[in-house]
């Protein structure tokens, strides 16, 4: 296709992407508490509210913390299961790998009203860690899938040369998987940290009545109004998931991360 | 080491905490909704253990029908919407220089691990009368006075596709990268412009991709649960929004849990297709 057609097609497409996230950048420097665009004055104050403010710092540690615990059971989850479909012959075990893609593939209400269901029965319903579990599971697919395609890419030829030397099995693994494998669980925990602190549903559906995360934070606050700080933690948000997919693409192949994502994602 | 059958019962030691995790708490949920969709609705948010079909006599009413008529003509028009301007994007960025590629696949991936509350958020206020795109059409004079674009369908429909179209690009992505160039290059060299190319030789080689990744569209189009209830009014709300409502403010589980299984049965129907749509791609 010409040259100036791509240029032109690349720009509208950057354009309609980034707009919405340019005027939330505008309104968030507003001088007054004013949903105004251009904005009128210059301040930083509604960044510094959100860590300033207990109610949105609390919120803010509230998706921290639920992002980094999660990620870690998710990565928990997926790591075992992923080597063992590399090092066994079962054919039968590649039911859990579909168990692990389904959250993911069918609409997110759907996981949501189940787990909602299933706490409310079983009697935990708004605990804090139910949130964890529920998250771990939902997200467990991005773990799951990033060290599926990090296993197949070891070259068996290695294994098998340090076995014939007599490394047993945990030795192989320590010296020989897991420094193979690492980029990929950095990878996979990076995904599901940066989905994890960004989903609403399934965190509302389980302990929206007790306590708030980020999404729902900012959900609430648009149910009663408007306030710019809205529009800092939009900006906040944007910027943690760019630097961290930009650091999983400085320090890893993320061209053939996404090349096999979709191929046995779906 | 080679792959083996397991051989001892410790062979089997690392399946246990996966095995044991996804059972407890996807699949015993899933089953729990299941049977809640048949639990009998008692007044006051309760329910009790029965087996009745209510729940499900529900969906022939007029109300429902108009719901899942709408639900799926959206998701129609945003796959439609997404791949349209998704696949000649995909198609130029596949050809693209390594470097731009990871630029555009970190932008890509940062708007799709957006919260759909931020996503509501962010269009809701490009489409305000205070801070929206009007005043920068009346700066320019094209347009009188400021004024607000939601809600209206047009906004749901812009945000739909804001949030499937990163999704839509990672889909066609893999498929796009292993397209042989020689084919194109064959039909350059036999006289086509560029554009009979992509048109003639592209898009008919992709014919089973474009038509799975339509259905992925669809299915994620589906799940969207926010959007339409902050960028729509109520005549615009989707299955997904009215699950969601039932189940939390109308304090109708059983109801909920019913549609529930019901737009699983439509998704489940729908990756069967994906996948015979697949099988004839390899196939040919």
């Amino acid at each position: 296709m010409t040259s100036i057609f791509r240029k032109f097609y690349f720009l509208l497409i950057a354009l309609f992407l980034a707009l919405p996230l340019i005027v939330v950048a505008g309104v968030s420097i507003n001088e007054k508490q004013t949903l105004a665009f251009p904005p009128q004055g210059f301040s930083t104050s509604w960044y510094g509210e959100i860590f300033l403010n207990p109610e949105w710092r609390n919120a803010l540690m509230a998706s921290v913390t639920l992002a980094v615990l999660s990620a870690a059971v998710a990565v928990a989850i997926a790591l075992p299961l992923a080597w063992f479909l590399w090092r066994r012959i079962a054919p039968w075990a590649n039911i859990f790998q579909l168990l692990g893609v389904a959250p993911f593939t069918l609409p997110p209400v759907i996981t949501a009203l189940g787990l909602l269901t299933f706490w409310a029965t079983v009697g935990f319903y708004g605990q804090p860690w139910t949130a964890v579990v529920s998250h771990a599971i939902f997200f467990v697919t991005l773990p799951l899938v990033t060290l599926s395609l990090g296993f197949t890419s070891i070259d068996r030829s290695l294994v098998e040369a340090a076995s014939t030397m007599g490394a047993d099995e945990r030795t192989v693994f320590r010296t020989i998987v897991l420094p193979l494998i690492l980029p990929y669980i950095v990878s996979g925990y990076a995904f599901a940290f940066v989905l994890s602190l960004n989903e609403y549903i399934v965190a509302y559906m389980t302990v929206g009545f007790t306590m708030e995360t980020l999404p729902i934070k900012i959900f609430n606050a648009l149910r009663y109004g408007y306030t710019p700080t809205m529009a800092s933690v939009t900006i906040l948000f944007v910027t943690t998931a760019a630097i961290i997919f930009g650091l999983v693409a400085r320090f890893g192949d993320l061209p053939k991360l996404l090349g096999a994502m979709s191929s046995d994602g779906k | 080491m080679r792959r083996e059958p397991p051989q001892t019962i410790g062979d089997y030691a690392p399946l246990l905490f996966p095995a044991a995790m996804l059972t407890i708490f996807f699949v015993v949920p899933f089953g729990t909704m299941i049977a809640v969709s048949f639990f009998q609705r008692q007044q006051g948010g309760f329910y009790t253990p029965a087996f009745v079909f209510d729940n499900y006599g529900r969906f022939l009413s007029a109300f429902f029908g108009g719901v899942l008529g709408f639900s799926l003509m959206m998701a129609i028009a945003v796959a439609l919407c997404c791949v349209v301007l998704a696949l000649p994007f995909t198609y130029m960025l596949t050809r693209m220089a390594r470097s731009v590629q990871v630029v555009w696949l970190v932008a890509l991936l940062s708007v799709l691990s957006l919260s759909e509350v931020i996503i509501g958020f962010a269009w809701s206020t490009l489409f305000s009368r205070t801070a929206g795109i009007t005043n920068i059409l009346v700066a320019l004079g094209l347009m009188g006075e400021a004024k607000a674009l939601t809600p209206s369908f047009a906004a749901v429909l812009t945000g739909m596709v804001y949030q499937a179209f990163p999704y839509t690009v990672l889909v066609l992505f893999p498929a796009l990268v292993r397209l042989d160039p020689t084919l194109t290059e064959a039909a350059r060299t036999l006289g086509a412009s560029p554009l009979k190319a992509f048109f003639t030789v592209v898009v008919p080689a992709l014919r089973n991709t474009i038509v799975a990744t339509l259905i992925m569209v669809f299915i994620f189009a589906l799940g969207s649960y926010l959007l339409p209830q902050l960028l729509g009014r109520p005549q615009h709300w989707t299955l997904s929004v009215l699950i969601t409502d039932q189940a939390i403010y109308q304090s109708n589980m059983p109801f909920a849990a019913a549609m529930a299984v019901f737009l699983v049965l439509v998704t489940l129907g729908l990756v069967a297709l994906t996948v015979i749509a697949g099988r004839k791609g390899e196939a040919a």
